[in-house]
């Protein structure tokens, strides 16, 4: 068994099945179901952002939400001041890009370990909650677009076709668009994690000592892994500033760095498809408990993250791995025993 | 025969704290040599070690690769400049097989092809090719070095530094480590730092002896063995 | 002059309380190297226990002195014994389960309390220097701060049970072999901890509002102050709040409250570049 999971296989079957559901499900439900879905879709760009830098690349970030809330706050002021769409969407992406290739140096090349690198990110995260959320006045504005503070940023114009700022996409070419692009991220990260920069990412991370005495400078590889990881999140805060036309400061708050998180230990460390699922399925659960009055979402979403610390360390797709290969892996020893 | 000694240190000291782990090392090694460090515990060769692969920066003095000062470079550098190092306690991608630990030194080095050529005749030389798919962090220890020599050969570096090869090992296994460092050493410079003297009576032709974090003597491997001074500092060891 | 005196009562209030929301998380981080992310809530947990007490008719001191860090050390032994003990040596699992944990409580007194703000007042009295007035409280919450860096000292370095801590902490196989438990060793510790957290709720219960998600405010500070201080608990805690109290008061005292805290932020995070294992990683080495 090799680790490196060289075979597309299951990245194409992944990714086809991906494709065959976006086409499906607009058929299947309704306007508001559909708007519901695409925020699930959306999150889950940023929960496989998280799931990469995490489980193949082993940093520990906790202030994911950082990158979000800069994708989302970039998109907002340079849409308003520019009145098109296109390069604020391309600005949503480079901009966090641009912080975290700076706060992955800064880190990195610190030869900052795990814990403090944690609190570090987590603590970046704060700054940005602490400071946004206190530019109310009128005089905290970029251009024409005023930041906001805790009232946020409203009436953000929407994604248009590129060069026709009137025309733009609606519901349904807004969750292709999301559908998509996570699909299409999904199988980069697949094709970029079974090429050699891949495998030197995963090996630093299984040992970092052995493949700096093999020659690969990890710091390096570490900041490229960072760096793409906050330009995803960031294009999941410009989608996520689309979706609900409005921003505001508790996307960069801890609730939401540890929302990221909860994904990507339920849906399994290590992978790219087990955080998708896990995110869409939290969602779904916290948007379930939202309307009835019984438990408290903080509630049930810590029961769970601590359920799944102590009892499925794993998280579900590879837990559910592991089951399959006990049923099916026992019939092959029986065979060789035969 | 170039006359730039392949690896030299000149003058190395490494304090920490009150304690003076190197004293004014002055060591050279001619290309294609083999050398064993000896010395008791706490002589200071496992420190003198990580000072030439760029895990120590030493406080004083510098460490030259063919002329080249790398003293206290970055650790990712030694193995660029043609440097192989296998560590005391062996570091392995543990969750990789045999195949992928040795492939990913190889890659570093040479083009997708030739990297998988390279993989496969490494394997063979080192008697691992049957053992290939299988996880290194559950292999025995004495199998986990073969591994590690392995993966350190990949790379086809000029000189490999290896810390205790045959820890940890059966007097068999042993054996087959000191013919496997006999052959590597057809082509390449070794320095290898040991505890175990029947290992080194196997493998060495020049031996230096460290104690107090100084050279004692350097000499053959007879004389070093016959050397009152060396045995008087290995007192209770059965140098024998 | 009484500017300068007034700006000094600030920083040490600043560092004061530093001290006080972090002693509970040095102890459990030095000793146990046990990253409590729900160290808020306990936080929280003894501001309430504080808050029912004084409700219910028992003297404040006594209630933020000796009911919260009761109630939350009970609370400790039993969250220690149903999640820590089975994650040790698994640091980010312990910081995932413990962040799992501080979700609960929140949603759980949410559930419970709802999420109005309570509050108690804070004992009277003032004192004047000059122009100015100093909040007894003010003076009563720094003299607390140095009276616990006091007794944490005390009670690691002169009583048994400080002794029997230290050695387990450093080597629990040894002091297995010399008949301690280590388990009960942890237990307590985790204990004492949780009950340091629940006084400092209880102690800041009368200057902030006290709501369910109060805990958040707080974790930030006292996480940054622990990682900063490096692993010895005392030095640690008290450099560490020293120097971001100080910041922190002095920034707020040149622009805003909010950028007095943005400026302890970045000045942990340049802080923990330069000295990665804290400050006592490198300065007051193999203290307390």
């Amino acid at each position: 068994m090799t680790a490196f999971r060289d075979s597309p296989w299951s990245a194409v079957l992944v990714m086809l099945l991906g494709v065959m559901a976006t086409l499906a499900i607009p058929k299947w439900v309704d306007d508001f179901a559909l708007i519901q879905i695409t925020i699930y879709v959306v999150m889950a760009i940023l929960a496989i952002s998280q799931a990469f830098i995490w489980g193949f690349s082993g940093i520990l970030c906790f202030g994911q939400a950082s990158f979000f809330g800069l994708g989302a706050y970039t998109y907002a002021l340079s849409v308003i001041n520019m009145g098109e769409s296109t390069l604020p969407v391309l600005l949503a992406i480079a901009l966090p890009g641009l912080f975290a290739l700076l706060l992955g140096y800064f880190m990195f090349y610190g030869r900052l370990s795990d814990v403090y690198m944690g609190v570090i990110t987590l603590t970046v995260s704060l700054i940005f909650f602490n400071s946004v959320n206190s530019t109310a006045g009128p005089e905290w504005r970029i251009g024409n677009a005023p930041l906001g503070g805790f009232n946020g940023i409203p009436s953000i114009p929407s994604i248009n076709y590129p060069g026709n700022p009137e025309d733009t996409l609606d519901p349904l070419a807004f969750f292709y668009l999301s559908a998509f692009s996570l699909i299409a991220i999904y199988g980069g990260l697949r094709w970029l994690i079974s090429s050699r920069i891949g495998h030197v990412i995963v090996a630093i991370k299984e040992n970092e000592q052995r493949a700096t005495l093999l020659g690969f400078d990890a710091r390096a590889f570490k900041l490229f892994a960072f760096t793409l990881g906050g330009c995803i999140a960031g294009l999941a805060g410009c989608f996520f500033a689309n979706w609900g036309s409005f921003t505001s400061p508790t996307i960069f708050s801890l609730a939401q760095s540890a929302q990221i998180i909860v994904w990507v230990i339920v849906g399994g460390l290590g992978t790219l498809v087990g955080p998708i699922i896990g995110c869409m399925a939290i969602q779904w659960l916290t948007t379930q408990i939202g309307t009835q009055q019984t438990f408290n979402s903080n509630l049930v979403l810590g029961v769970i993250l601590v359920v799944f610390v102590l009892l499925v360390p794993k998280g579900i797709i590879p837990s559910l791995g592991d089951v399959l290969q006990k049923l099916f892996g026992k019939k092959v020893t029986k065979g060789e025993e035969a | 025969m170039s006359t730039v000694p392949l690896l030299e240190t000149r003058n190395l000291n490494m304090r920490f704290g009150g304690v003076h782990a190197t004293r004014d090392v002055n060591f050279k090694l001619s290309d294609g040599e083999l050398r064993c460090i000896i010395g008791p515990n706490g002589a200071g060769k496992s420190t003198f070690f990580k000072q030439l692969t760029g895990q120590l920066r030493p406080t004083s003095g510098q460490v030259l690769f063919r002329g080249q000062d790398i003293t206290g470079c970055q650790p990712h550098v030694p193995a660029r400049l043609g440097i192989g190092i296998k560590t005391q306690v062996p570091s392995l991608f543990n969750g990789l097989s045999v195949w992928e630990n040795v492939w990913l030194s190889a890659c570093r080095v040479y083009p997708k092809a030739k990297a998988l050529e390279v993989t496969r005749d490494t394997l063979e030389r080192v008697g691992l090719s049957s053992l290939q798919n299988s996880t290194t962090g559950l292999m025995a220890h004495g199998q986990r070095q073969w591994v590690e020599l392995a993966v350190v050969i990949a790379a086809d570096p000029s000189l490999i530094l290896l810390d205790e090869p045959a820890a940890g090992m059966s007097d068999q296994e042993v054996r087959r480590t000191a013919d496997l460092i006999l052959e590597i050493n057809k082509s390449h410079a070794l320095i290898v730092v040991e505890h175990d003297m029947s290992f080194i009576r196997m493998i060495a032709k020049m031996v230096t002896v460290f104690h107090q974090g100084a050279i004692l003597t350097e000499d053959l491997p007879d004389a070093v063995m016959n050397n009152p001074t060396v045995r008087q500092v290995y007192l209770g060891k059965k140098a024998a | 002059m009484d500017l300068a005196l007034i700006v000094s009562v600030q920083v040490l209030y600043a560092v004061a309380t530093l001290v006080i929301i972090s002693a509970g998380l040095a102890v459990i981080f030095g000793m146990m190297r046990v990253i409590n992310l729900a160290h808020g809530e306990f936080l929280m947990l003894g501001a309430y226990s504080a808050i029912f007490a004084t409700k219910a008719g028992i003297n404040i001191w006594i209630a933020m002195l000796v009911v919260a860090p009761i109630c939350v050390g009970l609370f400790g032994i039993v969250v220690e014994r149903l999640i820590i003990r089975h994650l040790y040596g698994r640091m980010v699992d312990t910081m995932l389960a413990t962040w799992g944990l501080s979700l609960l409580c929140v949603g759980l007194v949410t559930s419970l309390i709802g999420n109005t703000t309570s509050g108690v007042s804070t004992p009277e009295g003032n004192f004047s220097i000059g122009a100015y007035s100093v909040s007894f409280y003010t003076s009563a919450l720094i003299v607390i701060a140095v009276l616990l860096l006091f007794a944490i000292r005390w009670v690691l370095r002169s009583t048994d049970w400080g002794l029997i801590a230290r050695g387990t902490m450093q080597n629990p196989a040894m002091a297995d072999v010399l008949g301690i438990s280590p388990t009960r060793v942890y237990s307590i510790t985790f204990a004492v901890g949780a009950a340091l957290s629940g006084l400092a709720g209880g102690l800041l219960a009368p200057v902030s509002g006290v709501v369910p998600t109060m805990g958040a405010s707080f974790i930030a500070k006292a996480f940054i102050t622990v990682i900063g201080g490096g692993s010895s608990i005392l030095a640690g805690t008290a450099s560490a709040s020293a120097l971001f109290g100080l910041i922190n008061q002095l920034a707020t005292f040149i622009t805003t409250p909010v950028f007095g805290e943005v400026a302890l932020f970045i000045a942990a995070v340049v802080m923990l570049r330069m000295l990665p294992q804290g400050i006592t990683g490198r300065f007051f080495k193999g203290s307390l």
